[in-house]
């Protein structure tokens, strides 16, 4: 058997694991976004949002924030699926199966990659159904739609790797979604449009990378953002090349894995 | 042309931060279809050689070579070749045993359909067919050894590392795996086992290293090991109580308790006489058997050597 065939069934293997694992914890992988996100839906969409009025033009406050909503789902699912996932598998030693077999470094990385990214996906479509309960969308632009939750989804699962691979105990795993991710998602420009902002917190707000993942993906659904889309798919393929070369050479180290 | 080696382990250093040295330049080498033993006190280098050689730990310095193949500069080549059973469980205790054998499979590139055949065969080898789909979790201790030796065996390795295999297994389920892990090895798999009981090393192994604080002070056939012990002590369950011990020549006679004496004497001497010197003092032997297994008493006896002599060359070398 060539070596490409043998790392195409390594690769299919850990995606599988990966999705037996969220489908069999379902509870507490695909449930608990939807019963948050609805909470957000009828809290900020439905009671606080029908006294704001149009947002950004034509919009509802509602229809403004579901974009935002459904990728801050979809990141924090993707973050917070992969560091559970492969922290648990050191913590209970059997990452040691997949250290100690053949399997290259890049296939074990993009089967945990793909497997958070799923779960991201997953959640972000049970949002964006829920959503529709409460508002109607008309996709603008399919392909940047898709392309931008998937970028956000690679990019957060890597982060989560690299958070996984560095922690020692459950505590580490719990640090960055609360002192980094749930700020920077809060002042992401899912609730408001940096336009609403003076200086310099319009200026500082275009230091956070998921404006651009919000905005891409507002853009693609609703047509309208805060930055250029252009600009947006840099900054993301740029973070996906950062930070997908330096889980690759951590996996290769064995820094926080081999001894 | 003589067969490549299984196993040829080349001035292996460990060194981990904090400055402790795990191991000083080991070497030796394992021939194609041995059952080999690597024995050593608690700490002394086997888990760190173990780790090395299946790509857990980070050599400091040498190499080890898996038929022919660098396990530092081919890693992944080399893993291909070997199983490995762990000292430590090391499977998602929430999955079925049916599952971890088959995406253990899966790691080596194994295609599914076969995949599912080998975790079929090698569980029911193992006598797990009927936990084969229950959560690990809920597995006996014994168990859960029995099917990290079934997972082991789903790339079917051509070189076996059983680290303690064995360890908290009872006695009927210790015989089954011996009796597995034999055929293994008769049917041309090369099996390095290490274990702390060392009756199982002696039945099974039939080459042997033994470590000590990084270093490998013995490594010999086991026969020729076991030809080096000169003296060997049995205990005696005798009728009735004796007033005072005869003093019989070439043996040394001591009171275990009432009813049981300790005889040490040389393996060259003849047993025949120490029961006719016994029976001529009215002392009456109902049993025998060894104090200890033979190999346990060279083991102690080569590691507290290899420690006296620690000091002294430590000494020298500071003189």
């Amino acid at each position: 058997m060539s070596q490409s065939s043998a790392n195409l069934i390594a690769l299919k293997t850990v995606v599988h694991r990966e999705i037996m694992r969220i489908l069999r914890i379902w509870t507490q992988t695909l449930i608990p976004p939807a019963i948050t996100m609805t909470l957000y839906f009828v809290i900020f969409g439905t009671l606080i949002g029908s006294r704001i009025g149009s947002i950004s033009g034509h919009f509802t406050y509602m229809q403004f924030i579901v974009p935002g909503l459904v990728m801050m789902a979809i990141i924090t699912n993707s973050y917070g699926n992969i560091t559970s996932s492969f922290f648990g598998a050191k913590f209970g030693r059997y990452v040691e199966e997949m250290l100690v077999s053949p399997m290259p470094a890049w296939v074990m990385l993009t089967g945990y990659v793909l497997g958070a990214t799923v779960r991201g996906l997953a959640v972000g479509v049970i949002v964006l159904g829920i959503a529709l309960f409460f508002t109607s969308l008309d996709i603008q632009h399919p392909l940047i739609t898709a392309g931008s939750v998937v970028l956000g989804a690679v990019i957060f699962s890597l982060a989560g790797f690299i958070n996984a691979v560095f922690a020692k105990k459950f505590d580490d795993i719990a640090l960055v979604p609360t002192f980094i991710l749930t700020p920077l998602t809060y002042l992401g420009g899912v609730f408001y449009s940096i336009n609403m902002l003076g200086e310099p917190w319009r200026t500082l707000s275009k230091a956070n990378p998921i404006l651009y993942m919000v905005n891409a993906f507002r853009y693609g659904v609703l047509g309208i953002s805060d930055v250029n889309v252009a600009w947006s798919f840099v900054v993301m393929i740029g973070f996906v090349v950062l930070l997908g070369g330096f889980s690759l050479w951590v996996l290769k180290r064995g820094i926080g894995l081999r001894s | 042309m003589s067969p490549v080696p299984a196993l040829v382990v080349d001035n292996l250093r460990k060194t981990y931060e904090g400055g402790v040295e795990a191991l000083k330049g080991v070497s030796f080498r394992v021939e194609q279809g041995d059952f080999f033993a690597l024995l050593g006190p608690n700490g002394a280098g086997k888990s760190t050689l173990i780790g090395i050689l299946s790509s857990l730990v980070n050599a400091s310095g040498g190499d080890a070579h898996i038929f022919g193949v660098s396990v530092r500069k081919q890693r992944n080549a080399a893993m291909r070749l070997i199983g490995l059973v762990p000292q430590e469980l090391n499977f998602n205790q929430f999955e079925k045993p049916f599952d971890i054998c088959v995406n253990e499979a899966g790691f080596y590139g194994i295609p599914r359909a076969v995949a599912i055949e080998r975790a079929e065969k090698y569980l029911a080898t193992m006598s797990l067919s009927d936990k084969a789909h229950e959560q690990a979790r809920r597995l006996s201790g014994g168990m859960k050894r029995r099917l990290m030796i079934a997972r082991a065996m789903m790339n079917e390795p051509k070189l076996l590392i059983l680290d303690e295999p064995t360890a908290g297994v009872d006695i009927e389920i210790r015989r089954s795996m011996w009796q597995f892990i034999d055929g293994i090895n008769a049917a041309g798999t090369t099996v390095i086992l290490t274990t702390h009981y060392l009756e199982e090393a002696e039945q099974l192994c039939r080459n042997i290293a033994i470590i000590d604080h990084g270093t490998i002070v013995e490594n010999t056939s086991m026969r020729s090991l076991l030809a080096k012990l000169d003296i060997e002590t049995f205990v005696l369950d005798i009728a009735a109580p004796v007033a005072t011990l005869p003093a019989i020549d070439g043996c040394t006679l001591r009171r275990r308790d009432e009813r049981r004496l300790e005889v040490t004497l040389p393996r060259t001497q003849n047993i025949n006489a120490l029961f006719a010197a016994l029976s001529a003092h009215g002392i009456t032997v109902i049993s025998m058997r060894n104090k200890t297994n033979r190999l346990e008493e060279l083991f102690v006896r080569v590691v507290e050597h290899g420690r006296d002599d620690a000091p002294r060359a430590t000494a020298e070398a500071g003189a």
